[in-house]
């Protein structure tokens, strides 16, 4: 197809949607505050996107393989929790580092072996999951936070590379590994398949199950990362609900044009995405607008965002 | 030709029983398929022989009876097993995943990788060129083999999925109404292609519900009916006339 062509067509769009937002976003955020665009603010942009990148991609595997987790950051909370008593108990930063990957690895793989084995609808086992690891957070923490001081969290929360903070390039590593997962490995390949079509996956030997256990522990896994770099940020452990990363983590994928039917998606986009809803919330920041209006003004981009999917082929 | 004391014998159904809840879909079905030979196994919509197929290559486990294989007792758990047995079938539905490639359709579970350390990575380039000598032997109207399976014709849908089933080296080839959706110059295809596996010493299963294909290819042919196996024949022995008359109930075994 020419470029013109390509331009007109709707389902180009619908595909390249999060770019074209956040472009547009930059343009018009540019336009009303020059400091938008400042090396200042374009570091803290992409850290503040970190977590939430790292999020993405989990629930990208998850989706694309027709299913939805809406435990992650309620995981992600309990990562943190798990985090916090670990260190605290004198386990050393690397241990609890692992401790809270392994803590919300094994949430993910519960929510997995529930779907796979229970066939129990995805949205019901992640959803009891979202209550359940939340009060497992609140009961570990006993609803208290935990102050976090190491220095080598620091370092990560503020060090970087030029305009690149760490937490940003651990994001972007996560999100090249999870592309050439998705598109370099039978095991990406057979995620697909297990979205696209379960039947014929299961037919040609490819254990869905398996596929469908190992998404929902990455998504933990993935979660549990995030929580460690949460920790790090906040400089405490809290066991308080995160949802808005849940939804933005969601978001950023439905952004990302990822299908919600599953068995078509890109790592780009959904991390496309996550950028897009960080610049939309500093650029609100930036412009005055009251906190309250920014979940207002994410739904509003995210259903715009779902609307396009529609004129996907 | 066939071999009277039944060595040739490659898969060996004994009374394959399977209910769907109240729908009885085989009922103590027994037949068998010989190597070098096409076996051809007929019946009316709804009779079982798709669920027979899917018994054999591991999709159903049957309630009771037993499915011999290459002399030995098979306990397929999944598609997997009966694959790695060196069962392979194009399925009625096709099997084909729409939102992959037809290369990627095509190695399904068998992709080509190379290893690098610990980690394995898809040898594209390697299967794409394979794929493209695999669907070029057969499919009259060929398919670019980077395309999506959403955007091909139903024959080259066929096309795809009897390649898929054929490339790879096995000793039963299932091929369930594999001509449906073919015209005239790919049906002939198909049936050359079929012809050639049985030459190669391959077994071939056809579900067929043309008669004339059926006694043009077949050596040996099998009814079901409801669910029961009502009569088999061997081909050069009987007339399209009886297989009918055997399909539809008019002649009793
Ligand atoms: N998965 C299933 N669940 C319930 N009933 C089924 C299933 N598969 C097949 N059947 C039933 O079993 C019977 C045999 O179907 P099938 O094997 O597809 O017949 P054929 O291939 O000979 O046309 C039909 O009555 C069909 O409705
Ligand atoms: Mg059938």
């Amino acid at each position: 197809m020419s470029v013109a062509a390509r331009l007109k067509d709707p389902a180009f769009w619908a595909e390249w949607a999060a770019l074209a937002g956040l472009i547009a976003l930059v343009i018009v955020f540019q336009a009303l505050n020059p400091t938008f665009l400042s090396p200042g603010n374009i570091a803290s942009m992409l850290v503040a996107a970190a977590i939430l990148i790292i999020l993405a991609v989990g629930q990208t595997f998850v989706i694309a393989t027709a299913g939805i987790d809406l435990s992650i950051a309620s995981v992600m909370t309990m990562g943190a929790v798990a985090f916090g008593l670990s260190y605290t108990a004198g386990w050393g930063l690397g241990p609890a580092c692992l401790l809270a990957v392994a803590a919300a690895g094994v949430a993910g793989a519960v929510n997995g072996m529930i779907i796979a084995w229970g066939k129990i609808a995805d949205f019901i086992v992640t959803l009891g999951m979202l209550s359940a690891a939340s009060g497992l957070a609140l009961i570990l923490a006993d609803g208290k936070p935990v102050t976090i001081v190491d220095p080598v969290l620091l370092r990560l929360s503020t060090g970087g590379f030029g305009i690149f903070g760490w937490t940003f390039l651990i994001a972007l590593a996560v999100a090249v590994i999870a592309h050439v997962a998705l598109f370099r490995t039978r095991f990406g390949t057979h995620l697909l398949a297990t979205g696209g079509a379960p039947e014929s996956a299961a037919a040609m030997g490819i254990s869905t199950r398996r596929i469908k256990i190992a998404v929902y522990s990455i998504s933990g896994a993935l979660a549990g990362l995030g929580a460690i770099l949460l920790v790090a940020r906040v400089g405490a452990a809290e066991p308080a609900s995160n949802t808005s990363f849940l939804l933005n983590s969601v978001a950023a994928v439905v952004l990302g044009g990822v299908s919600l039917f599953g068995g078509r998606g890109t790592i780009v986009g959904p991390v496309i995405g996550a950028l897009l809803l960080t610049a939309l919330v500093n650029g609100l920041t930036l412009l005055g607008v009251a906190q309250f209006y920014q979940p207002l003004a994410v739904g509003i981009v995210v259903v715009l965002a779902a609307l396009m999917t529609r004129f996907q082929k | 030709m066939s071999n009277p004391n039944g060595r040739d014998i490659l898969l060996d159904c004994r009374d394959v029983s399977l209910t769907f809840g109240s729908v009885r879909a085989l009922v103590d079905v027994s037949l068998t398929a010989r190597r070098g030979e096409i076996t051809a196994l007929v019946g009316d919509n709804g009779a079982g022989k798709s669920t027979l197929v899917r018994c054999v290559s591991g999709i159903h486990r049957p309630d009771s009876g037993r499915i011999l294989f290459d002399g030995e007792e098979t306990a397929f758990h999944s598609p997997e097993d009966a694959r790695d047995a060196g069962i392979e079938t194009v399925h009625q539905n096709l099997a084909l995943v729409e939102d992959l490639t037809v290369w990627q359709n095509l190695f399904l579970n068998r992709e080509i990788v190379r290893r690098f350390g610990p980690v394995a990575l898809l040898d594209r380039r390697a299967m794409q060129a394979r794929a493209k000598r695999m669907v070029s032997a057969l499919a009259v109207n060929v398919p670019e083999v980077r395309s999506r399976v959403r955007r091909l014709s139903g024959g080259q849908r066929q096309a795809v999925a009897i390649c898929r089933a054929t490339g790879f080296s096995s000793k039963l080839v299932i091929m369930d109404e594999p001509t449906a959706a073919l015209g005239v110059q790919e049906t002939a295809r198909v049936e050359e292609l079929i012809v050639r596996l049985r030459d190669e010493g391959h077994a071939v299963l056809l579900i067929s519900h043309n008669f004339a294909q059926v006694m043009r290819l077949s050596q040996q042919v099998w009814v079901m009916r409801a669910g029961r196996r009502v009569g088999g024949r061997r081909t050069a022995d009987t007339t399209g006339e009886e297989i009918v008359g055997l399909i539809t109930g008019a002649i009793e075994n």
